[in-house]
């Protein structure tokens, strides 16, 4: 087994079509690549040594279908190995087409279900708090039609009143909701006291001035704008 | 008198003392018994308003960072709104809490059916791991507690009610305990249905056994109450009728038996009242237990 770390973004392109079979898959359309990228690249303190750390950041999947860009991410990041990659949703494989986390190296939940991420996060942000954890940041991923789950809604309202500033979350929009939301993603946080940022989601430099953006004492919501989905 | 969910707000409230690792998590239900403790423990008391799928999410969450933590509101409300999250963010996460209900099958029978969930232990039987405790006395509700709490990262529901037996009986959170030894059938009451069994058995030559954890299902327990006392067996549960005779059938699988599952019927009775009045309607009270019971192994008596 050879877990090789230190991929670039470069890379990516090759892992996932180690999954896909396919040479000419227009990998750049997966909504969530480049977000994935610059998180685990530059703004999460996680690494496969560190994977069971208390005190490391917690990135959980939310929006759980069309995973290969994550198991892309994580191989090349060295928390699964290469080797997984083309077996990718077989009967042997630890690479489902929704994630597991009892099977998936350095997965923090499984998903597939959508809405229940960010009510994880919100419960991983509160226990960390109660232990006196206060350096690690929690972040959830979740898609712009994920958003129309209610659940969602109990977290980010219940979230913006505990003033839990240390949970993230990044909704990443290509426009696939049924009915967009009236005045946009953001100001559904912003109504709940959180911090918000809507960005290129394609723009690696935004996304991370995005990420990092101090929020004291509010929960901070990072919109990721990319191509819509029913254009491609 | 102390209701079970007295003793539950009191003991909760001396684990948060106790272990850092416990969480209570609340959905507005049932706050105001957790007000001094919320003071001392302002990070592990946590309400999260009337958000049912948050609270078992959320307490989720809390036990993947290595908390434990304690749910609590009805059972309506705990069970049967929020399932999928108690299927996936406890079970397909493989991750913990201990849930503790209160409202039970119809202990608000004035606030009718929505307020009713008869149907709590059937729905957590369609899912793996569970164990499931039913205390018949606060005393019980306390130990099994202690007991749930303390048993790692296991998924444990707590069901409370209103109903309870006059006395309390020794619990081990496992095993089901003999209260009357006979010869002509196995009577299984289950927590709080314990008093009506012993008085509609009351001159009948059966084995009476008490079950406060019903998951596991103690299937040693009946099989050697089976023995001396024959294969006529009656289920008595506090929730839905039958909940329990997939297990208890697969426990006598090997030998010829005959099983009554006898507990809350399916059918919306849409009254109001009392919660004797309820019991009596389900057949629960000791004279329509003692109909049915009387009845099935009489009949036994005679086929053999």
């Amino acid at each position: 087994m050879t877990i090789t770390a230190d991929h670039g973004y470069d890379d990516l392109p090759r892992l996932m079509s180690l999954m896909t079979g396919d040479e000419k898959h227009d990998f750049a359309a997966t909504s969530t690549l480049d977000v994935l990228w610059v998180l685990y690249d530059r703004v999460l303190d996680v690494t496969p040594e560190r994977a069971e750390a208390t005190d490391r950041d917690r990135f959980l999947l939310s929006k759980g279908h069309g995973p290969m860009a994550y198991y892309a991410v994580l191989a090349a990041k060295g928390f699964v190995p290469e080797e997984w990659l083309p077996g990718f949703g077989s009967y042997d494989s630890p690479l489902g087409h929704h994630p597991d986390r009892v099977l998936v190296p350095g997965a923090e939940i499984g998903s597939g279900s959508l809405g229940h991420g960010l009510p994880l996060a919100v419960g991983s942000a509160l226990g960390l708090r109660a232990q006196g954890l206060t350096d690690p940041a929690v972040w959830v991923l979740i898609g712009d039609a994920e958003l129309d789950e209610g659940s969602n809604h109990e977290a980010i309202a219940y979230a913006g009143a505990a003033g839990l500033d240390r949970l993230h979350t990044v909704v990443v929009d290509n426009a696939s909701a049924s009915h967009a939301l009236p005045g946009g993603i953001a100001a559904r946080f912003e109504a709940a006291n959180w911090s918000t940022s809507t960005v290129d989601g394609r723009d690696h430099a935004a996304l991370y001035e995005a990420f990092t953006a101090p929020h004291p004492g509010r929960p901070h919501a990072v919109v990721a704008r990319v191509e819509p989905k029913n254009a491609r | 008198m102390e209701t079970m969910r007295d003793r539950f707000s009191a003991v909760a409230s001396r684990l948060l003392d106790e272990d850092p690792r416990v969480a209570v998590v609340l959905a507005a239900i049932g706050r105001d018994a957790f007000t001094a403790a919320a003071r001392r423990h302002p990070d592990r008391l946590i309400n999260v308003g009337i958000r049912e799928q948050l609270l078992v999410g959320a307490a989720a969450g809390l036990s993947l960072t290595g908390m434990r933590p304690i749910v609590h509101t009805f059972a309506a409300f705990l069970v049967e709104r929020p399932f999928e999250q108690v299927k996936l963010d406890l079970g397909h996460q493989d991750t913990g809490a201990v849930l503790v209900s209160a409202g039970a099958s119809f202990d608000w029978p004035a606030g009718g059916q929505t307020h009713m969930s008869p149907g709590d232990v059937a729905l957590l039987d369609t899912l793996d791991g569970w164990t499931v405790h039913v205390p018949g006395h606060p005393d019980e509700a306390e130990t099994l507690l202690r007991h749930a709490v303390a048993a790692g990262d296991d998924k444990v529901y707590v069901r409370l009610s209103l109903q309870r037996n006059r006395l309390p009986l020794p619990v081990d959170g496992a095993r089901f305990h003999t209260v009357r030894e006979g010869r002509a059938g196995v009577v299984v009451a289950v927590g709080p249905m314990l008093d009506a069994v012993l008085a509609a058995t009351e001159g009948l030559d059966v084995t009476v056994l008490y079950a406060t954890t019903v998951r596991p299902f103690d299937a040693a327990a009946l099989r050697r109450a089976t023995e001396a006392a024959g294969t006529d067996v009656v289920l008595v549960e506090p929730y839905l009728a039958g909940t329990s005779t997939r297990v208890a059938t697969e426990a006598l699988a090997d030998v010829p038996h005959r099983l009554l599952g006898l507990g809350v019927g399916r059918r919306e009775l849409r009254r109001y009242g009392t919660l004797d009045e309820h019991l009596a309607a389900h057949g629960l009270d000791a004279r329509g237990l003692r109909e049915r019971i009387g009845a099935f192994v009489g009949a036994g008596a005679v086929s053999a």
